[in-house]
């Protein structure tokens, strides 16, 4: 059959996709038994994400209301948490416009999960048995510090001058060095000099600078450090998690910060997302929250090279 | 052409053409690489169009860069004038002139009337591409071992356009060989 009479078929096949709706059904059922509640939070947000390094897709209702398809369920989550929740996770769709490679696409499945009274360091244990149930098997673990692995990889300290990141960088990068800023050398390096350095298996990389904090909270023994983490399955980036930031001053401090950083780069600045400040107002019980990209987990348990390949219907 | 095209990095893929250093590319492989919270980059392997070496670039994510005003079209060879050799595109009847260092090796395989294809760039040729299959004459092999139909052996043989190609013990000189120009071996003979 020629490619343009078969086009019409999903890129899974039917073993593909049971295979898929059988994890799928393998993490609620993981959840389920440790009491966490699935959550369905909207698609379509009133708010857009502030983070500079995010891009919404936007649409309109024909009333003229203007919503953007959630990049991360973050912010509902929290007002659920807020509002007594308890544990809740989402396994959902998410959407980042512009993104679209061999493992992103401009629509994914994300799986999110908070979880009161636990800290990063609990919420990563937990990381690390819900892959070993989906597996069958535990991959080895380890965890390492961000200024450990960038020293080890670069030669150089992620917080030296701005010169030094261009020297190491510019064999990599070539003209393109001399152009970034320090934040973006740092992001260069980390993704195409660290990340291919770590190793096999899942490698857990903590205490990321405070100035990648997200919406981390910063390290109190340490506050040139925050609480976030990563998690990288032999190089992939699987998840991102922190220790919530519940602090509303600071949180609109961070969203303020954000919305100049959107300004100086002339994009769009979204509107302050204030039910989710008054949510931190009114008390968000200290939590840990993480987002794992489950097609990139489907990638790496099921030996897949693309996105594309673990999707009902490839990638976007 | 009237202002210069340009392209973001995310309509990169293979095949774009681009201008990087006043050089024309190919983009042969394209990347994305974004850290979650961080800055994303397009790491691109392109192909410098007048050399063929192949290089790694980076990009930031949501740049432009120039498009490079490269083109490939059908063109008839016409003949070779010891320093350049003429191509002309049938409808047209326009003629383009290409050196030695556009025509490359596929001097070996042209054959007057046969048509070709010529990447362009600002009107001028870059490369040439000859035809899968060209019909050649040989000039010059050791005489053909009648009977020996077998495929092991072989011989070197001189065809028409100076290309030399393994052929089998069989071939005589005068005879016309189907050749295939992608990997320069000799296919089948050519019956009147």
């Amino acid at each position: 059959m020629s490619a343009d009479t078969d086009g019409w078929r999903p890129r899974l096949t039917p073993d593909g996709l049971r295979r898929r709706a059988e994890a799928l059904a393998a993490v609620r059922a993981f959840f389920d038994a440790r009491g966490v509640l699935e959550v369905d939070t909207p698609v379509l947000a009133r708010f857009g994400v502030t983070d500079p390094q995010l891009q919404n897709l936007t649409t309109r209702t024909s009333d003229g209301r203007l919503h953007h398809l959630q990049t991360s369920p973050e912010a509902a989550m929290k007002r659920c948490l807020a509002a007594g929740s308890g544990p809740i996770y989402q396994l959902g769709p998410a959407f980042r416009d512009g993104e679209s490679g061999r493992r992103h696409s401009a629509e994914f499945t994300l799986l999110e999960w908070y979880r009161p009274d636990i800290d990063p360091s609990g919420l990563m244990d937990e990381i690390t048995a819900l892959i070993a149930q989906l597996s069958g098997t535990t991959p080895p673990e380890q965890r390492v510090a961000y200024a450990d692995a960038f020293l080890a990889a670069c030669g150089v300290p992620h917080d030296a001058p701005t010169s030094d990141l261009r020297r190491v960088g510019e064999p990599l990068l070539g003209a393109l060095a001399r152009t970034l800023d320090h934040a973006e050398l740092c992001d260069a390096l980390f993704s195409m000099q660290v990340q291919p350095a770590l190793g096999e298996g899942l490698v857990y990389v903590t205490g990321y600078p405070a100035e990648q904090a997200a919406m981390a909270t910063l390290d109190p023994a340490q506050p040139s450090r925050s609480t976030r983490f990563e998690l990288f399955w032999s190089g992939l980036e699987l998840a991102n998690g922190w220790q919530e930031l519940a602090d509303p001053v600071e949180q609109r401090q961070r969203f303020e910060a954000d919305c100049a950083r959107r300004r100086d780069k002339g994009w769009p600045e979204p509107a302050l997302d204030t039910p989710l400040l008054a949510a931190l107002a009114s008390g968000l019980p200290a939590c840990s929250g993480v987002a794992l990209g489950l097609d990139r987990l489907f990638m790496r348990l099921w030996g897949a090279e693309s996105l594309a390949d673990v999707r009902p219907f490839g990638q976007t | 052409m009237s202002g210069m095209a340009t392209y973001s990095t995310n309509e990169f893929k293979g095949g774009l053409k681009i201008l990087l250093d006043g050089d024309p590319y190919s983009i042969v492989e394209n990347e994305f690489v974004k850290p979650g919270k961080g800055q994303a980059f397009n790491r691109v392997k392109v192909r410098n169009l007048k050399n063929g070496k192949v290089v790694e670039k980076t990009f930031k994510s949501g740049e432009t860069v120039d498009a490079a005003d490269v083109m490939e079209i059908d063109v008839q060879y016409l003949y070779h004038d010891g320093e350049f050799w003429h191509f002309m595109e049938p409808n047209s009847f326009e003629q383009y002139p290409a050196d030695a260092v556009a025509v490359g090796d596929a001097k070996l395989w042209l054959k007057d009337q046969d048509m070709c294809k010529v990447m362009l760039w600002n009107g001028s040729p870059l490369s040439i591409e000859p035809p899968n299959f060209v019909e050649l004459a040989v000039t010059e092999t050791d005489p053909g071992v009648r009977g020996d139909t077998s495929s092991g052996g072989g011989k070197p043989a001189t065809l028409e356009t100076g290309a030399v190609v393994r052929v089998p013990l069989f071939i005589d000189e005068g005879e016309v060989l189907r050749i295939d120009t992608r990997t320069g071996e000799y296919v089948s003979r050519v019956k009147d």
